[in-house]
């Protein structure tokens, strides 16, 4: 089951970075180039108000009129920077005395020797100019000079374009190391994360101890609801492990009462009738006991199968217990119990509830089925990096019924009517075998009787 | 909008002249000196140009154009540099390229936008050379073809009797003072009032040194005569009608030096500084067939034109390094520093100071 | 023998107690292992039955107490829990063995042989009948010198009619003793047991006599 996908932090991060990054270099570019041409045209603007203020500083009166004096001078300094082009007019009054007698006057008069500056169209081109009034005696008379120069600034223009360029490189360079810069940092601010996450997925499958990790403010609600959780499944699994054993000490003791209250019964009752209801009755609680038993087992393979707790297992001491403890059942049916023991010792890497369970069940099943006086052996092997344990047995065999039709839950084969049994012994071997990666064969032997292998694989030395 | 008018007005009329039509030309209301066609007859475009070089000193340069472009043709009309500057500023008169000696008419009429705009890889496509040198250009507007020195022209006699050559304006002034009645009346110089070249060389000679007002006192009081061109001083020099000029266009001087050895002036660059002319071209806003004009232009700044300019036609080409090499070359400046001494009032005012100088008793 | 039963569910301890006196064996009911302990201090047992979970306590630490003490009664562990790890813990903190409930009461007595054998012998009488000595825990009869070996359900067999001598036990009540109840028994089974039962009494005074229509049972000769 794959979660939703929600955009991932890192490109989230990255792109936001870059976004910005780029909002930057357009404020950068933006900034400098208002700054430059707001810098340059008032530097513009002292030089041309300053060269305005010459110009009419040079005006004399004389008789008759004004003297004017042009200094070419002043003009190539003014057009000097960016080849501007130069336009004046000055007027006496109301009248043009000389220069260009269409260049747009001022809206207001300025005043004396300060200059005012405008900006307007003239002929094909926008024209700044400054305009300084002075006012002279010509004549005896007082008369108000009107001095205007203006400059085209395309000069100023270039200039403020070629610095904001420049920024603009800047401000692109700038964008173009914020985009490794920004995946450095992204990859750096997403480490923990990583790192949290390393954490938690090295851990073993039954390591149910919360997340102690070293954790970001951030991520801390989402531990914490991680411990949560681990602590509610903690819970719950100790309540599975816990119910399955309850569940066998509430079924089994009732029967265990039963039991014996009808051996009891059948050995104090009279006539035959009762008898025999009694064995019956003796017989259904064992059944009853038997399949409760086993499924408990199976219960527990299946629990034991997801939780399993992989240990070091050396069959052969397994084995040579399991043998012991049946051999006094073996004995009651005077059957004999042969363990045939390796030459080496079989270490397995598994779980030892789920080995003992494959391993009890094979035996039980084998004394089960096997008439009275037969023998059953236990033969473990090492072959090909497998640890083998082949359990042969001299009972009525499978008849020829396939495995998987008696590994299949409640399956029974159809020679064992007479025999009580559950129908899940072999099916709990094979889950366990299968659960641990190992392998589970039933065969007919030679003579009579069946060969169950089990096959693990050998630990690596 | 008036001027859009006038310029499809032109338009019709300039498309008129090229396709050949026998309509009657507009007459331009300018004084036209001289005027040639060169060119096959049926020429498929005719370049217009206006200049105020000689025919015979630009034919070679024409010449090697058309060489290069045979299917094109050149109407080259010339005219004194002040009808050049009222035909373009007042007439709007159609031309592809005017090409004028006076740098400060020409700034005018490029500052008062009337020039058309000439990015530099229309003039390199068009041929031109290595790009050019600041100085030798304003803006993309004001294009310079040739770098002329203005000389003093002394004819053999003017030395007669060993007189040292005068190398300075300072020993032109004790020659004159020392000699009054070798030189009364034998001087001449251009007329600043009618010469747009001759008011620029004395607005000019008179920002460098004082020397110029005491000169134009002397000269004054020795009757300068005044002339409206170059040839007609040089003519008179040769003739003998004149021993000394003035702030002559050397380029016309040499040129009319290879005509023979006896009788030629002396060439003589002052060292205390020798103004330096660039003779300037430009495409009016008014021009009828613009691209042509570029083509022309391209040409004439290319490495094969300018050598036409400088072998054929004699005038100097562009050259930056004449003036690392001759630190007495000193350029006048194409900017609009230029407009100053164009402004009424200003001229009037030097113009006053000169006929003072002039009318010395 | 004699045995110390502790179990809490005093209804399984009742019918355990009487099945297990059914068979001649005497048995102390402790219902804590307060009570076990006080029960251990009082008398000697052959053996203990000991539940797992009781009310006062986990049944694994009165074993570990019991080890420390070094008693020496065996002690086999009932359990009805089906965790491994609980028989594991109960054998690895010193029962001799231990038994699922619902339990057949012949493997507890196969059990309590084995346990009892491997103990190298607690008080366990030698039984006696005519000239024969019958040594239960080893299965094995002595006529005179002659050592026997039994096998476990001749051995069984034996016993039961050791326990009632001269009476007539009749072949259900050998069967229900001798085979388990699940499995399927042929109709001549008793006979076949019964057969290699006199083998092994030959040469003794001991007979088995068949009793036409009623069973069978074990005279002096």
């Amino acid at each position: 089951m794959t979660a939703r996908r929600a955009p991932s932090l890192r490109r989230r991060l990255v792109v936001q970075l870059l976004a910005l990054a780029a909002v930057l270099a357009v404020l950068l570019f933006a900034a400098v180039r208002f700054s430059a041409e707001r810098a340059s045209e008032a530097t513009l603007d002292a030089i041309l108000g300053a060269a305005t203020i010459a110009m009419a500083e040079e005006i004399r009166s004389a008789e008759g009129g004004a003297v004017i004096d042009l200094s070419p001078g002043t003009f190539s300094m003014l057009a000097a920077m960016g080849d501007e082009r130069i336009f004046y007019r000055v007027n006496l009054g109301a009248a043009t005395l000389t220069g260009y007698d269409d260049l747009p006057l001022p809206e207001a008069v300025p005043a004396a020797l300060a200059p005012m500056f405008y900006s307007t169209p003239y002929r094909d081109t926008q024209v700044r100019i400054a305009a300084v009034s002075r006012s002279l005696r010509i004549d005896n008379r007082p008369a108000t000079l009107l001095v205007l120069v203006g400059q085209t600034r395309a000069g100023q223009s270039a200039i403020a374009q070629g610095l904001a360029n420049r920024a603009a490189a800047v401000g692109l360079v700038v964008f173009l190391l914020a985009v490794p810069l920004s995946l450095l940092a992204a990859d750096n601010l997403l480490r923990p994360i990583a790192r949290l996450a390393a954490a938690v997925g090295r851990r073993g499958p039954h390591d149910l101890r919360p997340v102690r990790a070293a954790t970001p403010a951030e991520l801390v609600p989402l531990v914490v609801a991680l411990n949560s959780f681990i602590a509610r499944l903690r819970g719950t699994l100790a309540q599975t492990e816990t119910f399955i054993a309850e569940a066998a000490h509430h079924i089994r003791t009732p029967l265990a009462v039963m039991r014996t209250e009808a051996e009891m019964a059948l050995h104090h009752s009279g006539d035959e009738a009762t008898r025999a209801r009694l064995r019956r009755l003796i017989r259904a609680v064992d059944d009853s006991a038997r399949s409760a038993g086993q499924l408990l087992d199976h219960a527990t393979v299946l629990y034991r199968a997801d939780q399993q707790t992989p240990a070091e297992v050396e069959l052969g001491a397994l084995a040579l217990a399991l043998i012991e403890r049946f051999r006094p059942t073996a004995e009651m049916k005077d059957m004999r119990l042969t363990l045939v023991p390796a030459a080496v010792a079989l270490w397995v890497h598994g779980d030892a509830v789920l080995i003992e369970a494959a391993l009890r069940n094979l035996i039980d099943n084998a004394i089960k089925y096997s008439p009275a006086e037969t023998e059953v052996t236990l033969t473990l092997a090492a072959q090909a990096g497998q640890a083998v344990i082949r359990c042969r047995d001299h009972g009525r065999g499978v008849a020829g019924a396939r495995l998987e039709a008696l590994t299949s839950r409640f399956q029974r084969g159809p020679n064992v009517g007479d025999v009580a049994g559950s129908g899940l012994g072999l099916t709990i071997v094979s889950e366990a075998m299968a659960a641990m990666g190992g392998d589970f064969a039933l065969d007919a032997a030679e003579g009579e009787g069946t060969c169950a292998t089990l096959s693990l694989p050998l630990r690596a030395a | 909008m008036r001027h859009a008018v006038a310029a499809l007005a032109r338009r019709l009329s300039a498309a008129a002249v090229v396709l050949g039509l026998a309509l009657p030309t507009i007459a331009p209301a300018f004084e036209i000196e001289a005027e040639q066609r060169f060119g096959p007859a049926g020429a498929g475009a005719r370049i217009e140009v206006l200049s105020t070089t000689d025919i015979a000193i630009f034919a070679p340069v024409i010449e090697g154009f058309l060489r290069r472009n045979p299917a094109l043709g050149v109407h080259y009309v010339v005219a004194s540099s002040q009808e050049i500057y009222q035909a373009i500023a007042t007439e709007g008169a159609a031309f592809d390229l005017v090409i004028s000696s006076a740098m400060d008419l020409q700034m005018k009429l490029a500052n008062d936008g009337l020039a058309r705009a000439l990015p530099p890889d229309q003039i390199a496509g068009a041929g031109a050379g290595a790009s050019l040198p600041d100085w030798a250009h304003w803006r993309d507007l004001v294009f310079a073809v040739a770098q002329e020195p203005v000389v003093l022209l002394l004819s053999p006699q003017a030395l007669a009797g060993g007189l040292a050559a005068p190398r300075s304006r300072r020993d032109l002034i004790a020659l004159l003072r020392d000699h009054p009645e070798r030189f009364r009346g034998r001087i001449g110089s251009y007329d600043p009032v009618i010469s747009g070249a001759g008011y620029l060389f004395a607005v000019q000679d008179a920002r460098m040194s004082d020397s110029f007002w005491r000169l134009a006192e002397v000269m004054g009081r020795l009757d300068l005569k005044l002339y409206c061109c170059s040839g007609d001083m040089i003519a008179d020099i040769r003739a003998g009608r004149l021993l000394l000029a003035y702030n002559v266009l050397g380029s016309y001087a040499l040129a009319g030096r290879d005509a023979g050895a006896e009788g030629a002036p002396a060439v003589i660059e002052l060292e205390d500084f020798t103004l330096t002319l660039l003779r300037t071209a430009l495409v009016p806003q008014s021009a009828p067939d613009p691209t042509a004009g570029v083509q022309l232009l391209g040409f004439l700044l290319s490495p094969e034109g300018q050598r036409l300019i400088g072998e054929a036609a004699g005038l100097p080409p562009i050259d930056a390094e004449a003036f690392a090499a001759h630190p007495h070359l000193r350029p006048i400046r194409l900017d609009p520093g230029l407009l100053a001494h164009l402004d009424r009032m200003t001229r009037a005012r030097f113009l006053g100071e000169w006929q003072a100088a002039m009318d010395q008793p | 023998m004699r045995f110390l039963l502790v179990e809490d569910n005093r209804e399984l301890a009742a019918s355990v107690a009487a099945r297990l006196a059914l068979d001649g064996h005497g048995v102390d009911q402790a219902h804590t292992l307060a009570q076990a302990a006080d029960c251990l201090a009082c008398a000697g047992y052959d053996l203990i039955l000991l539940d797992i979970t009781l009310p006062d306590g986990d049944g694994r630490d009165f074993l570990a107490r019991h080890r420390r003490a070094e008693h020496q009664t065996p002690v086999i562990v009932m359990t009805a829990r089906s965790a491994v790890s609980d028989r594991v813990d109960a054998l690895d903190t010193g029962a001799d063995d231990y038994i699922t409930k619902p339990f057949d009461f012949a493997e507890l007595e196969a059990r309590c042989r084995a346990v009892l054998r491997r103990r190298g012998g607690a008080a366990q009488t030698l039984r006696r009948y005519a000239d024969v000595v019958f040594d239960p825990l080893a299965a094995t009869l002595s006529v005179g010198d002659d050592l026997r070996d039994l096998r476990s359900r001749e051995m069984r067999l034996f016993e039961l009619f050791v326990s009632a001598p001269g009476r007539i036990l009749s072949k259900e009540h050998l069967c229900d003793r001798l085979f388990s109840f699940s499995e399927p028994v042929s109709d001549n089974a008793i006979e076949v047991y019964v057969g290699r039962l006199r083998k092994k009494l030959a040469g003794s005074r001991a007979r088995i006599e068949t009793v036409r229509g009623l069973g069978y049972r074990l005279t002096e000769a």
